[in-house]
């Protein structure tokens, strides 16, 4: 059970790495990269990190991903209004 | 025929590095037994904190330095601020933000204070913190900072310095940082406290410095 989710979270970690770097979009890029984090998070707490998984999520994902959505909004309004 | 071969020698290089990581040697130096066997003089219960701030205290110190450095780069970088008035936001995101900030800081107090004997400590009680204050700004209940004044200056730098003058206080037990097993529990409390404090006002000025022209075209 404990091998199944195991392999699946490793997928997953592969699979939203592999998405965010070949997303057209920038906005379904970060989100795509958020989620990322968020699976690396878990993937630190399977290794018996949960310090690491914490800082993850709280950095790596979190502020990270707002840092991100914020610089894609202030480009988008730039592109609006030149 | 190019895609190809940028394909195969990148699979060639995952399987070296793959190969490479299996074949690892075992460390050198094994530290988990020095680790284990000090824990009771190093005033917490946790491993992690105990390497982070008593065994290794002088990386962290360095770590603080390089963030607070980071921040006043971007400082530099920034120049003169803008009008930063809060972009108007839905009243329902405005609430929901209103509830969720203070259980964020108890989150952020239990992380600080979980980090003597579990997960927890003061970069993740910080992280928190800093997370509650974007949000906060993302509702447009918080405005973007200014240029900082002498109180805001006091909260970045004075986690930095008051592990510097913890540090030179103790130069007198012979290494740096090295603390009497008696007081260590409450300096490293003292100091993650300091830590979260300008941990949170730096990760969110990171956000706040930079997000503070955004609204002056």
């Amino acid at each position: 059970m404990t091998l199944a989710f195991d392999l699946l979270l490793a997928l997953a970690l592969l699979w939203s790495a592999w998405r965010t770097l070949a997303a057209p979009r920038l906005d379904r890029a970060i989100v795509l990269f958020i989620a990322f984090g968020l699976l690396m998070a878990l993937a630190w707490a399977r290794l018996a990190a949960p310090d690491i998984g914490l800082a993850e999520a709280a950095i790596g994902a979190g502020l990270t991903g707002a840092l991100l959505l914020d610089a894609y909004g202030v480009l988008q309004r730039r592109r609006d209004r030149p | 025929m190019k895609r190809f071969a940028v394909i195969a020698s990148a699979l060639l290089f995952v399987g070296s590095l793959a190969a490479a990581m299996l074949e690892l040697a075992p460390a050198a130096i094994d530290l988990r037994g020095p680790v284990a066997a000090h824990l009771a003089a190093s005033g917490v219960s946790h491993p992690v904190t105990a390497v982070l701030l008593n065994y290794r205290g002088y990386d962290t110190l360095l770590e603080i330095a390089v963030l607070l450095l980071a921040l006043l780069a971007i400082l530099a970088v920034v120049g003169e601020p803008g009008a930063a008035r809060p972009a108007p936001a839905h009243p329902v995101l405005q609430t929901l933000a209103r509830l969720a900030t203070p259980l964020m800081i108890v989150v952020a107090v239990y992380l600080l204070w979980a980090g003597a004997f579990r997960p927890g400590g003061a970069f993740q009680a910080g992280a928190v913190l800093a997370a509650a204050g974007v949000l906060l700004h993302l509702a447009g209940l918080l405005p973007g900072w200014q240029t900082p004044r002498l109180r805001l200056r006091l909260g970045l730098a004075g986690g930095f310095a008051l592990f510097l003058a913890v540090a030179g206080g103790l130069l007198a037990q012979g290494t740096l940082l090295q603390y009497p097993p008696a007081l260590a529990g409450g300096l490293i409390l003292l100091i993650e406290s300091g830590l979260t404090l300008s941990l949170a006002l730096t990760l969110a000025g990171l956000f706040l410095f930079l997000s503070r022209d955004e609204v002056a075209p």
